[in-house]
């Protein structure tokens, strides 16, 4: 009899000691792994893998493990947080990335180690964690098997129901529902952010926003948009530039409005503590080459951010590029540190204002 | 002679030990064992359960970032008064803690803190610190060379949050989770309608849970009730129909409703063929997307508990009633609804309780003015990191959902309840 007492004390010793190792050793593993690239999946993560990651795998001999996310830095912090850190590479948009390093989730980025700051256009170069890798817009989409003769032409256009009655779409957040509200509302692009800024510019955006809400419905995957547009869910939307060529490629009739495109730079940055950073700094560096971007520009029109990539792309192309100039042409670059600033607040009324 | 005749009197074994002492042995072994077997589960659920709802729950009062990156200042504001703007020292604490804050490069942290109270603090703190540490010389007077690099630090407001912010705990999310803050001066007030949020949400996430379990519990009565009463062979095939969306992945269920109801979708095309309607209408990312796929998704948790308390009411019950002269809705209301009352209450709580924790599906077929309570939870947790907030709400809804189970268990009964 007195031996099960032991067996039953010896059992939960035993499980006891199994969850202890199971719970250190997991971190133990992550010493030893690949090196772990994330992006934003779909049809830029499948250009990225022809451009970046299949060249980097065969050039290094050394495997990349890809994984795909949708911006969420809760992941990341985690991961510092628990010093249990399974990603290595990041592509993050500018707020976060300023936020994110501003709190010390990121590495501070070696500039020599990726070719020198100079390589690279100014606004690639992002505080001091993110290193630039595309520049990307949100943009009017529509598809012109619906919308037959004259398509919309600026966000004004997207306002007027009248014209082209049918639901719009629009990305759910405040940024940058805002810019564009405004933009519709007849500011100037050089102006947005100051207008914004002013408690009456809030409300004026909010209030031009309010004129379009029952003819609209939200996105919150980039993939989304072009979904909508082809299913007749929506007749015009707002989108990444990259999704709807993407869409063009496989045969949709959709068209791009560039006039007010709202761009912004997305960055490579390095989660604090990765275990594999100097192969980190590698691949940033080769996805930073020239030859590299361009491969990725031809695969998916978002503009590179190496000096020498920029002539680099295939002059077909090039028109439809955020960065073409024509295309820039009354556009709006997102202000990532005012955003920093605002975000908090803006989120809270824009979650308010959709919820009402 | 005394005592021999005690002993004799003494009830023992074979072996000579009192019986009293053999039993009292007996029951602590079978009582080790059980905890023994009991064991692993506990220890499972106090890793997994427990104590994440614990760490959670320190996070809503938990106010770290001033003290851990400003600790100077944090202990020279105690001693102002909170009216105009405090003293030199404090200005001179402010200096020596972002010239420390900029050197090990968490100015941020503090800024991020402080941007929750008053939008725009964040980048005053990052520009302050950066032209702190470019100082030459130690100015003569600290309280004006900070006031000279932004004017907003002569503000009171700023301060006010600095010092509410400056201690270890802060009621700031829960007050923030029932939108209420607190004021320059400390008093709690509610925030503005343009902000208020939560309470609807709360609200809604009430009303929305509501509404599904009255449709689950109209929708699976007579299904249960017919699984019940059938014969075995036709039973065992109605259950399956019950239980195979119940074995599907929750996200191919949600996925699927936004196919079968979007614009172009079988159910506006079926409407249009039958000239119901000429345009096709609006189905989902609306409320009404949202009730069919949750009454959907959370059927099977109605009719699972209802069909085993039906099972065992004897339908002699029904006979005898209708042979003493109860038509058959009378019978039915009388004897029939009152016996399966358990499997009422159990499949409602269980829907219920369910329902009142649901993202998925909201998110994905719903529009903004059907997300509930969740939604705003994972919101907080991965889009702005504000992992104070998303606790706050969590705690919102966890003590909703234990006022909802105490009432519950004090009116009705937990103890009641057959699961199945």
């Amino acid at each position: 009899m007195k031996l099960t007492k032991i067996s039953i004390c010896k059992f939960v010793i035993i499980m006891v000691a199994v969850i202890l190792v199971a719970g250190i050793g997991m971190p133990a593993k992550s010493n030893a792994r690949d090196l772990t690239v994330v992006s934003w999946g779909g049809a830029y993560q499948e250009a990225q893998r022809k451009a970046y990651f299949d060249p980097f795998m065969k050039k290094t001999g050394k495997k990349v493990l890809d994984e795909s996310y949708n911006g969420e830095m809760a992941k990341i912090r985690a991961m510092v947080e628990s010093n249990n850190v399974t990603w290595d590479v990041v592509q993050v948009e500018s707020p976060e990335l300023i936020n994110a390093c501003e709190q010390g989730l990121l590495e501070i980025i070696d500039w020599d180690r990726v070719g020198g700051k100079q390589s690279f256009i100014p606004t690639a170069i992002m505080g001091e964690c993110g290193v630039g890798t595309i520049v990307w817009a949100h943009v009017i989409a529509y598809d012109a098997d619906k919308i037959k003769g004259e398509g919309p032409k600026n966000w004004a256009d997207f306002w007027n129901v009248k014209k082209w009655p049918g639901k719009r779409a629009l990305r759910k957040n405040a940024k940058p529902s805002l810019e564009i509200a405004l933009l519709a509302d007849g500011v100037p692009a050089a102006d947005v952010y100051k207008v914004l800024s002013t408690e009456e510019g809030i409300q004026r955006a909010f209030k031009k926003l309010d004129e379009l809400k029952p003819h609209l419905q939200w996105w919150e995957a980039g993939a989304q948009p072009p979904q909508w547009l082809a299913s007749g869910d929506v007749i015009m939307t707002s989108a990444y530039n990259g999704r709807i060529s993407a869409a063009i490629k496989e045969g949709r009739n959709f068209k791009i409005v560039w006039r007010g495109q709202n761009y912004a730079v997305d960055s490579w940055v390095i989660v604090k503590g990765s275990p594999n950073i100097d192969l980190a700094y590698d691949f940033i560096k080769f996805a930073s080459q020239p030859e590299n971007q361009a491969v990725l520009s031809a695969e998916i029109p978002y503009g590179p951010t190496h000096v020498k990539a920029v002539p680099a792309v295939d002059p077909k192309i090039a028109p439809d590029l955020p960065t073409y100039p024509v295309n820039l042409e009354g556009s709006v670059a997102t202000d990532a540190e005012w955003w920093v600033d605002h975000i908090e607040e803006l989120s809270e009324r824009f979650n308010v204002w959709t919820a009402q | 002679m005394l005592e021999s005749n005690n002993s004799m009197q003494r009830l023992t074994t074979i072996d000579g030990t009192p019986l009293k002492e053999m039993l009292q042995r007996a029951e602590r072994r079978r009582k080790m064992r059980a905890a023994g077997l009991v064991a692993p589960l506990f220890f499972f659920l106090l890793i997994t359960f427990v104590i994440p709802i614990l760490l959670l729950l320190y996070r809503t009062v938990e106010n770290p970032e001033i003290l851990e990156v400003m600790p100077r200042t944090a202990q020279a504001i105690q001693s102002w008064d909170g009216v105009d703007i405090p003293g030199e020292a404090v200005f001179e604490a402010l200096v020596a803690d972002l010239r420390q804050a900029r050197e090990d490069r968490d100015v941020g942290k503090a800024g991020k803190r402080l941007n929750y109270d008053i939008t725009g603090f964040r980048s005053l703190l990052i520009k302050t610190a950066r032209k702190v540490s470019q100082f030459k010389t130690e100015p003569a007077s600290y309280r004006e060379a900070i006031v000279a690099i932004d004017g907003r630090w002569n503000e009171q407001r700023y301060w006010s949050a600095v010092k509410q912010a400056a201690s270890p705990y802060t009621d700031f999310y829960l007050l923030a989770a029932i939108d209420f803050e607190r004021d320059k001066d400390g008093r709690i007030q509610r925030v503005p309608e343009d902000r208020a949020l939560y309470t609807r949400v709360f609200v809604r996430t009430f009303w929305m849970s509501l509404v599904v379990t009255i449709w689950c519990l109209l929708l699976g009565y007579p299904v249960a009730w017919m699984l019940a009463s059938l014969p075995v062979r036709y039973s065992n095939l109605v259950m399956i129909l019950v239980l195979l969306p119940f074995w599907t992945s929750l996200l191919v269920r949600t996925a699927s409703w936004i196919i079968v109801l979007q614009k172009e979708g079988i159910i506006n095309k079926l409407l249009m063929w039958s000239h119901l309607t000429s345009h096709p209408i609006q189905l989902v990312f609306n409320r009404f997307g949202v009730y069919v796929a949750m009454v959907h998704i959370l059927l099977p948790f109605m009719i699972l508990p209802l069909y085993s308390v039906m099972k065992n009411i004897p339908p002699s019950l029904m006979r005898a009633a209708s042979s003493l002269g109860a038509n058959p809705v009378v019978a039915f209301l009388k004897v029939y609804v009152p016996q399966s009352k358990p499997g009422i209450s159990a499949g409602c709580l269980l829907v219920f309780i369910l329902a009142i924790g649901y993202y998925i599906t909201p998110a994905l077929v719903g529009g903004p003015k059907d997300q509930m309570l969740s939604y705003f939870i994972a919101f907080f947790t991965n889009n702005t990191i504000n992992w104070g907030m998303a606790s706050g709400l969590a705690v919102l809804l966890l003590t909703a959902t234990i006022i909802l189970y105490t009432v519950f268990n004090r009116f009705i009964g937990i103890e009641r309840l057959r699961m199945g």
